[in-house]
């Protein structure tokens, strides 16, 4: 299986392929439909954003709190399309790649290509599992959100797909078509 | 029958179980069901995703941690005995309490905001819960209580069809549903149908159906022959675990109905995840 080391390359992203499993170490942010919300806004206006967020990984991410003892609570991928209205302003801005799950609309497939990012997914609903691989937390901003807070999450051998990789080849709509059977 | 009185604390203590239960456990038939879709898919990625899936679940019950982050806003389907008073409280009161102990003491998550549209603040316990109560005869509460995400729950839809558009529109609506949400609720889903009734009634069988297990059918052979035969028509849509393709896009469908009126057959299709959480208790 292939292991990558975060930040992430242009090389690295170049080779990856849609379909391919991958095993991400170092760190990447969090933030879900509050925080893009606000950093949208942000932007609109012309404004700087709390977060550096040029050459990142965003992880569409909500956790759950942390028991006593774990470094971190359930974190699965919440669904991505709902961060489509706002994720090519933020791949404009050098954001390299999303950590997701779902279906993404054509403006942020076009916004893929055109900044040679990544879109991956990991495997929804598998949030105690994913949490294992996440070994601490640091809130960035919006802490008012609570569980929508951006975060910093230094993982390792975080497991993913690359669901939509840097020429627009989709492994949702592929695997899709290759078992239909209708 | 003579009244019984049931005290509001223990009310309380049941539904905080409830909550942190079903979020810490899978339920067996759908833990069998992840096995068996395992070991009958096509795909190697949906294998492996659905052994993920497996494993996570496995893990969530050792740890007693969530098995999914989103553990959703908590729903009831409550059966009121006609001859329980409540002490020390109210009934509403105490099923609240039990939610907002269950989802800060359990380290559960709290996704629920206080206004949909303008405010959207977090009201940091997961309350208000919703409370589906009916009344019957009887000395005893039982609850069946769960928690739904909403990566699933926004890929649910309502359809006031009309009664000529039959069996065949029924169908229709059912799978162009189902396509639509696609990869998104976290395939391989469980898909709750509520067919009949009025337009509220119809969207509460649906939820109602989720809470069912999948082990189980429709007591009308009829219906339960068209759970049947949708779970094999969703199958064949590729969508597969985690919607990255393959022959597992649902592990179950469950059917609810109601008589309706001369006028109407509504549909309603409640989209639940892999991670359909239920559990009950009689009190």
């Amino acid at each position: 299986m292939k292991k990558l080391t975060l930040p992430l390359g242009d090389k690295d992203i170049l080779d990856l392929k849609a379909g391919e499993t991958v095993l991400l170490s170092g760190t990447m942010i969090t933030g879900r439909d509050a925080a893009h919300k606000r950093l949208y806004e942000l932007i609109k206006e012309g404004k700087e954003l709390p977060v550096d967020i040029k050459g990142e990984l965003i992880y569409y991410v909500g956790p759950a709190p942390a028991k006593p003892g774990f470094a971190v609570g359930p974190a699965g991928p919440t669904s991505s399309y709902r961060m489509d209205k706002y994720a090519p302003a933020l791949l404009d801005l050098g954001l390299k790649g999303m950590i997701g799950k779902g279906a993404r609309n054509d403006e942020v497939i076009d916004a893929i290509i055109r900044n040679k990012a990544v879109y991956f997914a990991c495997v929804g609903g598998a949030a105690a599992l994913i949490a294992k691989s996440i070994k601490a937390e640091e809130i960035l901003c919006y802490e008012d959100l609570g569980t929508e807070a951006v975060r910093r999450y230094t993982v390792e051998d975080f497991p993913c797909i690359v669901a939509i990789d840097s020429y627009g080849n989709n492994a949702y709509t592929e695997g899709q078509k290759k078992y239909n059977r209708e | 029958m003579e009244a019984r009185k049931i005290n509001a604390a223990l009310i309380t203590e049941k539904v905080k179980e409830l909550f942190m239960n079903c979020n810490y456990y899978i339920g067996d038939d759908i833990y069998n069901a992840l096995c068996s879709s395992r070991d009958n898919e096509e795909s190697e990625t949906a294998r492996s995703i659905l052994n993920q899936i497996i494993e996570n679940d496995d893990i969530a019950k050792k740890e007693q941690i969530p098995l999914c982050q989103d553990t959703g806003m908590a729903i009831l389907f409550v059966k009121y005995g006609d001859k329980v008073i409540v002490e020390d409280g109210s009934f509403n009161e105490a099923v609240t309490e039990g939610v907002r102990r269950a989802y800060i003491d359990g380290y559960l998550r709290k996704s629920v905001v206080d206004d949909p549209v303008f405010d959207r603040v977090n009201t940091k316990d997961n309350t208000p819960c919703i409370i589906h109560t009916e009344i019957v005869p009887g000395d005893k509460i039982e609850i069946l209580a769960g928690g739904k995400g909403f990566g699933s729950e926004n890929m649910s839809k309502i359809a006031m069809l009309t009664p000529s558009k039959g069996i065949d529109g029924v169908k229709d609506f059912i799978l162009e549903t189902v396509r639509t949400a696609g990869p998104n609720p976290c395939p391989p889903m469980v898909v709750g149908i509520g067919i009949g009734g009025t337009f509220e009634k119809a969207a509460t069988l649906a939820k109602k159906a989720t809470f069912r297990s999948i082990d189980t059918h429709n007591p009308d052979e009829r219906y339960a022959a068209l759970e049947d035969e949708l779970l094999k028509s969703i199958n064949k849509m590729g969508f597969g675990p985690a919607g990255l393709g393959g022959t597992t896009t649902a592990i179950g469908v469950n059917i609810e109905t109601y008589p309706t009126h001369i006028a109407g057959m509504p549909v309603a299709v409640n989209i639940c995840c892999h991670a359909a959480r239920h559990a009950s208790t009689i009190i």
